[in-house]
């Protein structure tokens, strides 16, 4: 049988109880927010000169050294990256992105072989991107690009392929 | 299962009986609501911490980066405001809460035999919370910061004999305020601080729990448990505080001003407003006086503080008798209340708002007038029906790299860009600054080509066909004949630049700036330009 004491103590009790979930959640939520979402407002970097076309030869893969902005946080820093950029054909040109598909380490063109070599574990891409062997789960990654008077210019994304 | 995991605890670390300890203490029955401000202190402490490590995660502690990681938390990080608004409030909420505190304690007498030790730690986290607000002022590294801390420091300077010691300690030697002062002043706020203030805090409620809470002197009654009617009420009313915080967090707009400036001249410093009324004290001391105002009486006070419960030894008393403390306390409180409002209202309408560094400031405010005004000439003479700027055209995007070819062939091609073309409307001075626009354009400048208002461009096209630039300096370009004119709108009205513009000498005397006649459409492009370029 409840008496008035034990009803005003679990009175109490839920009032603490409740008062101090509202407190912890009011605190936790926001925290959440603030450390998980994306930042907003940040402008996507822009479209770069990389190659000039008519000095790449068909089949060789070169790495070119491009600079480009990059947010970083509330910096904007201008850096020095590179691709393997590919002359397909007088039409076409690849440009991968220069970090292996696996866990990202610099990849390089073996000319011997004829094809791009992890150091790391020894992953091996084809001249085309495919995954010839080691653990890459998949082919390489690569810039999105478009040609203008015969430059070739990298632009902002890279595109993973599926 | 559960039941089992809390029964290993407590065999293993007693935490189930420790807490129950604690939350089992004897208090007096008269116990209740005055005191429940302690518990809402330490939550407040709390809140400070968890929000100022929040703060710390995307926080450069440097000048360099200082101002602008915070702009970032404030205006890109979801929550940013938020969390930043809950220390800022938090902190002066942290510094009512404990002042309300300790006026409880002194009125109903609670520092007397045999917890004077107690009061004299309180006294010291009174004076750790106002170094936490002190120090943590100049972090945001904006002008407010920056002026009111040189002001801080520059009074404890005055310390006879110490001055150039503590000067010295602050990392402020010739008077400066740099890096050194900046990296004292956090590590002071981050590492110095927080570890004291727990220790202290922690010898409080040991004392505390020692001499139990302080009872009525009329109260025979039987002890009751703090929990849970006294806990209870500590939670209510750190809700409400809470519920304040998180409204002022909310809806109350948390200052950011221009980034730190030591040549800005016009910058009205003031300190936190609880420090406002030492701030209008000072004044009422002049001269060799000064050091009165700013040191003598505020360390005095600090002793008496200390030394009240040594002063007052008399028995206890029901707080309705204790006359001469409530009239003390209503003394000082209309004392501070005076000054404050003095303080408030002597002061002048500040020369920045105070949200001017969360306003964004785009490309366009940022590069020179021939820059933006060759955006104009750009657009006015349809070079962007071909060269489409940000896009694949029929030739190429200007936007992706500067143009290499050599300037006669720049000024060749825009005068007659293909066959069949309408020759240029531009005249010789605009095509050369359109030539030296495309050749040398920044990204700053590809932004502003994409995404300057017309109203702008225009505004700068007259400030170019005007040739301002020969007399007067804007984003770093031009002569220094005149005044240079970055930042004009936080000295002069929009009446004022059209009047002066009008007549020069009849708004600065003494000028020799020539009358410009523009037509109403040129004059409010060229005024609301002016108006928009930032310091």
């Amino acid at each position: 049988m409840e008496t008035q004491e034990s009803t005003r103590r679990g009175f109490y009790v839920a009032a603490i109880q409740g008062l101090g979930a509202m407190i912890g959640a009011a605190l936790a939520v926001p925290a959440a927010i603030y450390l998980l979402y994306k930042p907003t407002g940040q402008k996507e970097a822009q479209w770069v000169e990389a190659a000039d076309l008519n000095q790449l030869q068909i089949k060789k893969p070169e790495e070119v050294v491009f600079r480009r902005k990059r947010i970083d946080g509330w910096r904007t820093v201008n850096e020095k990256t590179t691709a393997w950029v590919v002359k397909m054909d007088d039409q076409s040109v690849v440009a991968y992105s220069p970090n292996c598909t696996h866990l990202g380490c610099a990849y390089h063109w073996d000319a011997q072989q004829n094809n791009f070599i992890c150091p790391c574990h020894t992953s091996a891409f084809s001249i085309e991107g495919k995954v010839l062997a080691g653990p890459a789960p998949r082919p390489l990654d690569r810039y999105v690009t478009r040609v203008e008077s015969g430059k070739l210019l990298i632009g902002p994304t890279i595109q993973k392929s599926a | 299962m559960f039941r089992n995991i809390l029964a290993w605890l407590e065999d293993r670390t007693g935490i189930e009986s420790a807490v129950k300890h604690f939350l089992y203490e004897d208090i007096p029955d008269s116990a209740g609501w005055h005191q429940v401000l302690g518990s809402v202190a330490l939550f407040a402490f709390l809140t400070q911490v968890l929000t100022g490590i929040l703060l710390a995660f995307n926080y450069a502690p440097t000048p360099g980066d200082a101002y602008d990681s915070l702009r970032y938390i404030v205006t890109q990080l979801t929550g940013g405001p938020l969390i930043r608004g809950l220390h800022h409030w938090g902190a002066s909420l942290m510094i009512i809460v404990v002042v309300l505190h300790m006026t409880q304690v002194f009125l109903w007498g609670a520092y007397k035999k045999p917890r004077e030790a107690t009061w004299l730690v309180g006294c010291t986290l009174l004076l750790v919370t106002l170094a936490f607000g002190l120090t943590g002022y100049l972090l945001p590294w904006d002008n407010r910061a920056y002026w009111g801390t040189m002001v801080t420091t520059q009074i404890a300077s005055q310390a006879p004999g110490a001055g150039p010691y503590i000067l010295r300690l602050l990392g402020s030697e010739g008077g400066s305020i740099g890096v050194v002062t900046f990296a004292r002043f956090y590590a002071v706020h981050v590492l110095l601080l927080p570890p004291l203030v727990m220790l202290l805090i922690a010898i409080h409620i040991i004392l505390v729990r020692r001499h139990g809470v302080a009872p009525s002197p009329d109260d025979f009654k039987p002890k009751k448990k703090f929990y849970p009617e006294q806990v209870f009420k500590d939670t209510v009313a750190t809700f409400v505080w809470f519920a304040v915080l998180v409204g002022m967090a909310i809806f109350a707009r948390v200052p950011l001003g221009h980034v730190a400036d030591p040549t800005d001249t016009s910058f009205i410093p003031r300190p936190e407003w609880y420090f406002l009324f030492l701030f209008q004290m000072l004044k009422l001391f002049e001269g060799p006086l000064e050091i009165v105002g700013s040191l003598v009486l505020p360390t005095l006070a600090i002793i008496l503080l200390f030394l009240t419960p040594f002063i007052d030894r008399g028995k206890m008393l029901s707080v309705r008798r204790r006359t001469g403390a409530i009239a003390l306390a209503v003394f000082f409180t209309l004392g501070w209340s005076g000054l404050t409002a003095r303080a408030v209202m002597t002061t002048p309408p500040s020369t920045e708002a105070a949200d001017e560094g969360l306003k964004p400031v785009e490309a366009w405010q940022q590069i020179p007038a021939d820059q933006l005004a060759a955006v104009g000439f750009f657009r006015k003479d349809n070079c962007t029906s071909c060269h489409t700027i940000g896009k694949s055209g029929s030739a190429p995007d200007l936007a992706v790299a500067p143009s290499q070819k050599p300037v006669d062939w720049l000024m060749q091609h825009f005068r007659q860009p293909a066959p069949n073309t309408p020759a240029t409307t531009l005249n010789g001075a605009q095509l050369k600054a359109l030539a030296t626009f495309v050749v040398k354009r920044d990204d700053n400048a590809v932004d502003a080509w994409k995404n300057a208002p017309p109203d702008a461009v225009e505004g700068a096209m007259v400030y170019q066909n005007s040739q301002c630039a020969m007399c007067h300096e804007l984003n770093g370009v031009g002569q220094k004949l005149g005044p240079p004119l970055n930042g004009e709108a936080g000295k002069r009205t929009r009446e004022w630049l059209e009047g002066h513009f009008n007549d020069p000498s009849k708004f600065s005397p003494g000028s020799t700036m020539p009358a410009y006649k523009f037509n109403s459409h040129d004059m409010d492009r060229i005024v609301s330009y002016l108006l928009a370029i930032p310091k």
